[in-house]
This record gives structure tokens, C-alpha cells and sequence, in this order.
């Protein structure tokens, strides 16, 4: 088992860009993240891409090779794997890499993300979202994917007493945080109120408790820690991960509640490093609803269950309070492009433990943490990063 | 949905078909011929069985940006299900106002349209829930009551 540092790093802003096509959003950030890196593609072992949906979305299947193609990786035939785990794709797709990095099998690798969200309707990106949890016996029935997480925000109200204003205030900071991200879909902050009072999508969860379904890209350069030396970016090393899977439908858990796989990803994540929660000094949780970032805390251990919602009221997860949770604006803010967000993820704890993070620095961040999930977290990957 | 796919699942859609594991004598919906509990032995153990309809409400939404397909419901009631048996279902609720479903409401089965006409061509139909006001709340072994749906 090796070390394996990231070495670079490139993301485009997250929204609607109709401008631009899936392959334009792999190669802009691909060579980003290689320019980052001081790298050329003839020291590229790997690509891994991370792609939920292209085929409902683009018609476009095998697109880890349209993306080798297009980024001019086909001249040296450098094997390219596409990773698919619904909205977990880019976190799973870093993983695969970090992987066979660590396993010694390749040196460098280049893990992309990319997805275009908003080349269909808006009906019709919803059934794709909703294509992560189970299609035959819980879309198909009439449940959307929102619906579901509105039965785990009830079933978590009824349990803990969580109000709508704690969700509230999720939001409020994640676009709070986002107002410092230049890279943000919307880079502008809302209150509570306004959260509280949105359109209601499915009781009980808002329009602005919903993150957006995005286009974007995101793509990260892996490197064995001792082979890094020779390029010229200090690294931030990946020092844990873990991986977990759950039903596929949220019916078939014993509490609804509850996301187990993340806590369980967490744990094998902090096994492999040697590391606690408390150790943690910020994290980049899947907030495609305000009560999954809830939950995610909770079941990472950062709080205790039933209190990550009052501590998101009292400002504990702002910047500057207890631990920073989502500095990039999170999916709600930032912006949630399925196979790109665990990979920008990966970049918000970069740019963070590297400094660079401007405005919305958590000042003396040491080690960061991402939780990327996919469906009603029926799989859950965890990464662990450490500034070198 | 293609027709193929709709056909295979006709009888767990139509008449509540799911499995029963002589192994660890559970009952599972939808139909498994596997049962993830009992491992390997369960294989070949899988019966059909059909469930009775009846059950009770664990949590509920009221969905109002409908699912593709769910858009003539208007603003409408999906709750996960526990059935009697004891695997739980996520399924619409229909013919209640949808703000007053609430958890531990008993329900069952009705046989209603799913969805409008698909691109194939076809109806889609299958199993929703009413709430069944007529059985009292803690009057489990009630089962004399005319069944009034069928």
C-alpha cells in the first residue's frame, strides 16, 4: 500500500451551460488539473471518469472513451474506465483511481467528472435523479427522489424534534458560504426565512432545501506520494478512505431515518488512517437535501444523532464554528452535477488545505474530509485528506 | 416502460405477489428468489405468496412537484407501508386527503391506474392504498369485515 497525494486540480463553474457539451467539460478540466499538476498527458497512466446519467441525458454511452478521445489520451491508448454509482460516481471514481495507486498497478491517474443536467427538462432530469434509488418500485410508483428524502426529513422531525428552521438554516449557510466561492452556482446568500418560505416540492422538504441539478466538471490528478517529488505542486495526501452499500430502496431499512452506509464508510475510512472524528477540522457533506447534510453529520460521528440540526441552527457548521461544513456551498449552492460534485468535493478540501481557499479559508486546516452518496445513500464513499 | 418489462411484473404489480423463505419463514416483497438473510440455503426455499393488502402507514410526504407520469394527481399522499407480513412498500395513497395520512393510519390494497398511457402504448396498472377507516386502530384480528374494495 502506498501514499497517494493529489497533485492537481480543475473545476468549471457549476449551472446551466448550454455553451458547452460533456467532452468540452471533461477536456477544459482535465487540462486544468494536469496544468496544475505540471504534468504533460505522456505522464498519465490512467482515466477514471465519474458519469451518472449521460445515457439518459446525452443519449451517450462508453464515455470514459469519448473523453480519452476528445482530451487527446486515444494517441497513447491510456486505459479509460467510467465509474457509475448515481451521485456517488465522482467520489467512487477517485477511489478506483486512489486505488490502483496505492496498489502500485499505475502511478498517475487522471479522475474526471463530468454531467450535463440541463440538456433535458426539467421533468426529466428529475427522473434521472430519481434513477439512483430504486426505479421499478419506488419511482415507478410515483415516489420522486425528493418524496423520499421528505420521508426521511419527517420520519427525523418526528424522531428528534428537528424544525423547519434548523433545516432552514442549512441552506442559509451553505449560501452563505457559496457567496465566497467564485465557482458557485449561486454565489449569493438567502436567509432562513426565504428557505422557509419557498414552494414546497414534498412536504416537508422546500424548493430551497433541493440542491439543483447541474451541468459541470471537475477533474482531479492522483499520484503515488514518492513519485510526486518530481513534479512541482506539493500534494495534499489522501490518507483514508471507505466505501459502503445499503438497500437500493429507503423501504427496506430498518429506520428511514437514517443513511448507515455513510456512517459505515466513515468508520473504515478513519480505520485506515487512524483518525476520529474530532480530528476532523472541516468536511464537505452530500447536501442534496438540507436533512442529508443533517443526517450525514450525524452519522459521520462530527455530532450525536438527533443534535447536528440545532448545532447547524446555533452556527456550529459555519465558518468559524465548531467545524466547517460545506465551504464550497455545498450541492444546494455550489451547484450538484451527479458525476463531477464527489470529485469538487475532492478540490474544496485541496484548495482548502492548500491555502487557497480565499475568502471562505478555514484558517490552519490540516485534515479534511468528504462524504459523496449516491441514491438514498445505498452507496457512501468517504475520503480523508491531509495537508503534506 | 417497455411491455416486456411491464408483463414480467404483472403479478407483483396486479396482485401483491411477493416471496416467502421456508428458511427463515419471512416474507419479502417484491419477489426474491434469494433471500439476502438466509444466504444460499434460501434458494429453491422462495415460494410465491400473495399478501393480504393490509398494513399501516410508517411515514408519509405529500408530493406536489409530481413524479413523471403522477401529474393528473395533483399535490398527492406517497407513504412507505409496512404490510401486515412485514416488508414494507412505498406506494401512493389514494382517495384521503392527503395532508391528514399519518403514521400508524391502517390502510389496504386497492387495484387502480398507475400512470397515464407510456410510449408503448400501454395502461399502466397496479397497487395503491387506501386508508381503511373501517378497522379500528388496535384491532388487529378483526377480519370479518366485507371487503368492501374487492
Amino acid at each position: 500500500m502506498r501514499d497517494v497525494s493529489v497533485i492537481g486540480i480543475g473545476i468549471t463553474k457549476f449551472g446551466e451551460l448550454w455553451d458547452m457539451s460533456l467532452r468540452e467539460l471533461g477536456l477544459k478540466t482535465g487540462l486544468a488539473a494536469i496544468s496544475d499538476a505540471g504534468i504533460t498527458s505522456k505522464d498519465i497512466d490512467a482515466l477514471y471518469i465519474g458519469n451518472m446519467a449521460a445515457g439518459s441525458t446525452l443519449q451517450q454511452e462508453h464515455v470514459s472513451a469519448l473523453i480519452a478521445d476528445y482530451c487527446g489520451l486515444t494517441s497513447q491508448n491510456v486505459p479509460a474506465t467510467r465509474v457509475e454509482a448515481a451521485s456517488a460516481s465522482g467520489g467512487l471514481a477517485i477511489r478506483q483511481a486512489y486505488m490502483a495507486i496505492s496498489g502500485g498497478f499505475i502511478d498517475v491517474a487522471v479522475v474526471g467528472g463530468a454531467e450535463k443536467m440541463t440538456d433535458v427538462s426539467d421533468s426529466e432530469s428529475s427522473y434521472t435523479v430519481s434513477m439512483g434509488s430504486d426505479e421499478q418500485w419506488e419511482s415507478q410508483a410515483g415516489a420522486t427522489f425528493a418524496s423520499l428524502h421528505a420521508m426521511i426529513a419527517q420520519s427525523h422531525m418526528d424522531e428528534f424534534g428537528t424544525s423547519r428552521e434548523e433545516l432552514s438554516a442549512v441552506s442559509e449557510k451553505n449560501h452563505y458560504h457559496a457567496s465566497m466561492n467564485p465557482m458557485a452556482q449561486f454565489p449569493f446568500q438567502i436567509n432562513g426565512d426565504a428557505v422557509s418560505n419557498s414552494g414546497m416540492v414534498s412536504s416537508p422538504l422546500r424548493m430551497l432545501d433541493c440542491a439543483p441539478n447541474s451541468d459541470g466538471g471537475a477533474a482531479v490528478v492522483l499520484c503515488a506520494t514518492e513519485k510526486a517529488k518530481k513534479f512541482k505542486k506539493k500534494g495534499v495526501r489522501i490518507i483514508g478512505s471507505g466505501q459502503a452499500s445499503d438497500t437500493l430502496s429507503l423501504h427496506h431499512r430498518e429506520h428511514i431515518n437514517r443513511l448507515p452506509a455513510i456512517g459505515i464508510a466513515a468508520k473504515r475510512a478513519f480505520k485506515s488512517c487512524g483518525k476520529k472524528a474530532s480530528d476532523i477540522d472541516l468536511i464537505e457533506v452530500h447536501d442534496n437535501f438540507t436533512i442529508s447534510e443533517i443526517i450525514a453529520l450525524e452519522e459521520i460521528g462530527i455530532f450525536k444523532r438527533g443534535k447536528a440540526a440545532v448545532m447547524s441552527l446555533n452556527g456550529e457548521t459555519r465558518l468559524g464554528g465548531k467545524i466547517a461544513v460545506n465551504t464550497s456551498g455545498g450541492l444546494k449552492a455550489r451547484g450538484h452535477a451527479p458525476g463531477a460534485t464527489g470529485i469538487a468535493q475532492i478540490i474544496e478540501i485541496v484548495q482548502q488545505l492548500r491555502g487557497e481557499a480565499g475568502d471562505r479559508q478555514v484558517e490552519g486546516a490540516k485534515i479534511g474530509m468528504t462524504e459523496n452518496h449516491g441514491g438514498t445513500a445505498a452507496t457512501a464513499v468517504v475520503h480523508i485528506l491531509e495537508a503534506e | 416502460m417497455s411491455v416486456p418489462r411491464f408483463w414480467r411484473e404483472l403479478d407483483s404489480r396486479y396482485n401483491l405477489i411477493g416471496s416467502y423463505c421456508k428458511i427463515t419463514r419471512t416474507y419479502h416483497y417484491p419477489k426474491r428468489s434469494f433471500n439476502p438473510d438466509a444466504g444460499r440455503d434460501s434458494i429453491g426455499n422462495m415460494v410465491d405468496y400473495q399478501f393480504k393488502g393490509t398494513g399501516k402507514i410508517i411515514n408519509s410526504t405529500v408530493v406536489h412537484q409530481a413524479q413523471t407520469g403522477y401529474e393528473m394527481f395533483g399535490p398527492y399522499c406517497m407513504a412507505i407501508i409496512e404490510l401486515e407480513e412485514g416488508p414494507r412498500i412505498t406506494s401512493q395513497i389514494v382517495d384521503y386527503e392527503p395532508e391528514a395520512v399519518k403514521p400508524g393510519m391502517k390502510v389496504k390494497s386497492v387495484f387502480r391506474k398507475l400512470g397515464e398511457d407510456s410510449e408503448s402504448g400501454i395502461l399502466h396498472y397496479g397497487t395503491k392504498f387506501i386508508i381503511d377507516e373501517v378497522q379500528e386502530e388496535d384491532d388487529d384480528d378483526n377480519d370479518n369485515l366485507p371487503d368492501v374494495e374487492l
